[in-house]
């Protein structure tokens, strides 16, 4: 069965299937379209969904479902996901699994409505106080915000921490044909460590708290033993990079923007390819030097160079590739114009 | 030290196995803690008890309490233990809250859970202070108080009055239960024993939000020894924090929530409108289209209907719309792109079709179209239109066609018919119609009347304008 949906309405599709029991938001645009859909599907398929006061209500609502073993998420954009920050922090202390959406709109402060990636530093470094990380995943499609939306529930519940999926406000607000999923997930088993009120779970403890300095830097390298564990969950998408010349590299709606370039750059007659990645945490590093080697490598994103910065850290450093930048903000999307000229440039000045 | 209660661990296992707590001596939290664990005890809840920790001198609740326990961030508890009561129906779950935590940076979370009536016990201790982080002045701290960051005295005038919280949530519909004790001596705690219990009673009864305000002493942080703080409590703080009941709904029925079919999720979700599997098909010409008007004038469902067609068709298609204020009576623009292998940008920067509806935006995009493109716009938009070279312009009357029909608002369908007729959608107009029926399966009555638009527009089109 396909649906011709909006981004946003994918997600609630994902959430759906994933078995999400209970949605927590505050509207903001270009996000609020996932709320609405919430707000609607959740109670007629038996869920729960609570429109919360405020971006810091939702995200400790959250604890509380997920500190119960529930399937809880919640959806906003820049200015609300900076509000979640501190109650991902506890998610990531508390180990707990949970699913955060962020549709970028731009920044820093209220920024406007427009499409940006300037979140990505706060969605793949951390982004709250303390030694955690996030995974997060980088949809491309409208297929993609409803399949990472159920492949994040199963990685949260997988690695019981907290998973952001980083779409923007294009991929937010763009309808494409969606093929519903097969199946649902099967239910996640948590009574070894969530709080049921029930007889089974009533010695269990949710916190972050560790008084003694030693048992909190155990507790510190347990979770990056996890984030080291969980880099086999790291995907990337490579599009006619086998004999390219120069790959060009971006994720969510800037690697469409990127493929629309390397089809009129092949029609030139210049070798171009794309490395788009779909996990940003864990950075597909593997993958991204398969696919790069040598070669140029020219970024296309919607921020000031965030993604390249982690290109650059993840390429080999025996790598002779030389790293470009081409990108947009402030809500303007890049010109495929642009981003052709570049590669042409980049092209040209090595032959 | 606490006294044995069956609501406790028989050894605070989590902290270092002792029975000794972590509250210093004539604090007011260890006789909350007894009056709550005896009173689980007593009910027989503690399998179904969830209780949720603050942050605060009383972070360690879970070293005491005998149930499921969780600790969340500072000020949270009640929007933790919101999260927790929506997804355990018909289990007891407690919030414990200091006056720093609930008063000042947690407010709104408790004020809101209290409007919404969430099902859980808020038990909240008054101590005028922030005490675990060095005695800070709190919303709740008295006037003229000297505390660490009050240090000439709470000063009313630029530091408010002590905030009542009982009396502010006493003014919600939805709470049921909301009582001010005082644990200064032994018949007010027995009364607050009576409170206590009360607001478990309630959560054990699945009746609602219950709100119990202690008003507790802090010797450390007063500077006072135990008997004067007790002795402060009532001789100061009651004159501030009246004691007594605010408001008992408990014997009333409580509001039953609205009923909501429940359905299975493909159900649900409806029949199939999303078109068929796609396929490859490299023969076919990626193309771009921008539709572009005023919002209201229907820009975004033409698009849409041509995107639905495209779908229908077996073809990748993707539609992205200008969204936000836009929306709202200024411009409205979308765009579609649709191809014979996957959409890369769904933005469409240089269309190979423009259709607008309005002068400001064919003054916009006119100079966007490509080379070989094509331009429909609106015939009575007053333009003098110099088109870009190799650009096909055509003005075309839909809003008269339209009109003619009585139905000035399918401009935008008389547009579809012209496009069609032109050869700009190249998708079998079996597709396209259906997808302009679908287009109107909320309102039904529209379906003929925009047949009959499309096909005038058609034979218009086919009639004056040159393919």
């Amino acid at each position: 069965m396909r649906k011709f949906v909006k981004g946003n309405e994918a997600v609630v599709i994902g959430a759906l299937f994933a078995g999400c029991d209970v949605y927590f938001g505050y509207p903001i645009t270009p996000a609020s379209e996932i709320a609405h859909g919430a707000a609607e599907l959740f109670p007629r398929t038996g869920r729960e969904y609570l429109q919360a006061e405020c971006e810091t209500g939702s995200i400790n609502m959250i604890f509380g479902a997920a500190s119960a073993g529930k399937l809880a998420m919640t959806a906003s954009s820049g200015p609300g996901i900076s509000l979640m920050q501190e109650g991902i922090s506890y998610l990531a202390g508390a180990q707990l699994p949970a699913v955060i959406v962020n549709v970028m709109r731009t920044g820093p402060g209220l920024g406007n409505i427009g499409p940006e990636q300037g979140d990505y530093n706060q969605a793949v470094k951390g982004g709250g106080h303390g030694n955690y990380k996030t995974i997060v995943l980088a949809p491309g499609s409208v297929q993609e915000m409803c399949d990472l939306t159920m492949r994040a529930f199963e990685l949260a519940f997988r690695y019981r921490m907290p998973v952001v999926v980083l779409a923007d406000a294009v991929l937010g607000q763009m309808m494409e044909s969606l093929k519903l999923p097969e199946s649902t997930l099967p239910r996640p088993e948590t009574s070894s460590w969530a709080v049921h009120g029930d007889a089974a779970t009533r010695p269990n403890l949710i916190t972050s708290i560790y008084l003694d300095p030693d048992r909190h830097e155990q507790h510190n390298l347990r979770l990056q033993e996890k984030y080291a564990r969980m880099k086999v969950e790291a995907r990337a998408e490579t599009y006619l990079v086998e004999d390219a010349e120069i790959v060009l590299t971006g994720y969510g709606s800037s690697s469409r923007i990127a493929r629309s370039a390397v089809d009129r750059l092949r029609s030139e007659g210049i070798r171009a390819g794309l490395f788009r990645p779909v996990t940003l945490s864990p950075f597909p590093v593997e993958q991204l030097n398969a696919a790069v080697g040598d070669r140029s490598v020219l970024v296309v994103e919607m921020s000031n160079g965030q993604y390249r910065d982690d290109v650059l850290l993840h390429l080999d450093r025996r790598s002779s590739s030389e790293v470009s930048l081409v990108n947009r903000m402030g809500g303007n999307l890049v010109r495929v114009e642009d981003v052709i000229k570049a590669a042409r440039g980049i092209v040209g000045v090595r032959a | 030290m606490i006294k044995r209660s069956r609501g406790f661990y028989e050894t605070f296992d989590r902290k270092d196995g002792s029975r000794t707590t972590t509250f210093c001596a004539g604090c007011g939290h260890g006789i909350i803690h007894k009056l709550i664990a005896e009173a689980m005890a007593d009910l027989g809840i503690q399998d179904r008890t969830v209780f949720v920790s603050p942050v605060g001198c009383a972070a360690f609740c879970y070293y005491y309490f005998d149930c499921g326990n969780v600790a969340g961030p500072h000020g949270r508890a009640s929007a933790v233990a919101t999260g927790l009561s929506r997804v355990l129906p018909g289990k007891v779950i407690i919030a414990y809250q200091g006056d720093g935590d609930l008063g000042a940076i947690g407010f709104n979370n408790a004020f809101q859970a209290a409007n919404r009536g969430e099902k859980f016990a808020c038990f909240f201790v008054n101590n005028t202070i922030f005490a675990m982080t060095g005695g800070q002045m709190a919303p709740t701290t008295m006037p003229g108080q000297k505390t660490a960051t009050s240090p000439y005295g709470r000063d009313v005038a630029k530091t408010g009055a002590p905030l009542r919280v009982c009396e502010v949530f006493a003014q919600l519909d939805a709470p049921v239960y909301v009582e001010r004790v005082s644990v200064a001596d032994t018949k007010r705690i027995m009364q607050a024993r009576r409170a206590v219990r009360k607001a478990l009673e309630i959560q054990r009864d699945g009746k609602g939000y219950a709100f119990v305000e202690f008003l507790s002493p802090c010797p450390t942080n007063w500077r006072m020894d135990a008997l004067k703080a007790a002795d402060y409590v009532t001789q100061e703080m009651e004159r501030v924090f009246p004691l007594g009941c605010f408001k008992d709904r408990s014997s009333e029925e409580p509001i039953r929530p609205q009923d909501i079919e429940v359905a299975d999720l493909r159900a649900v979700l409806g029949g199939s409108d999303g078109g068929v599997e796609p396929q490859p098909d490299p023969t076919f010409r990626e193309r771009r289209f921008k539709f572009s008007g005023f919002g209201g004038q229907g820009v975004l469902s033409l698009g849409l209907v041509v995107a639905e067609a495209a779908g229908r068709a077996g073809r990748y298609v993707s539609w992205f719309p200008s969204y936000g204020p836009e929306q709202r009576g200024g411009a409205a623009s979308c765009s579609v792109v649709m191809g014979g292998q996957e959409i890369g940008s769904p933005a469409v920067e240089t269309p190979d079709v423009l259709v607008c509806m309005n002068q400001p935006s064919l003054e916009r995009f006119l100079p966007t179209v490509v080379p070989g493109g094509t331009v429909l716009y609106e015939a009575s938009i007053p333009a003098e239109v110099r088109p870009p070279q190799g650009v096909t312009v055509h003005a075309f009357p839909a809003m008269q066609i339209a009109a003619d029909l009585g139905v000035p608002k399918a401009a935008n369908t008389a547009l579809l018919g012209a496009l069609v007729e032109l050869g700009l959608v190249e998708i079998p107009e079996e597709h396209v119609l259906s997808s302009l029926d679908e287009s109107f399966s909320a309102r039904p009555k529209l379906v003929d009347v925009n047949r009959r638009v499309y096909a005038a527009a058609r034979a218009w089109a086919r009639e004056k304008l040159k393919r």
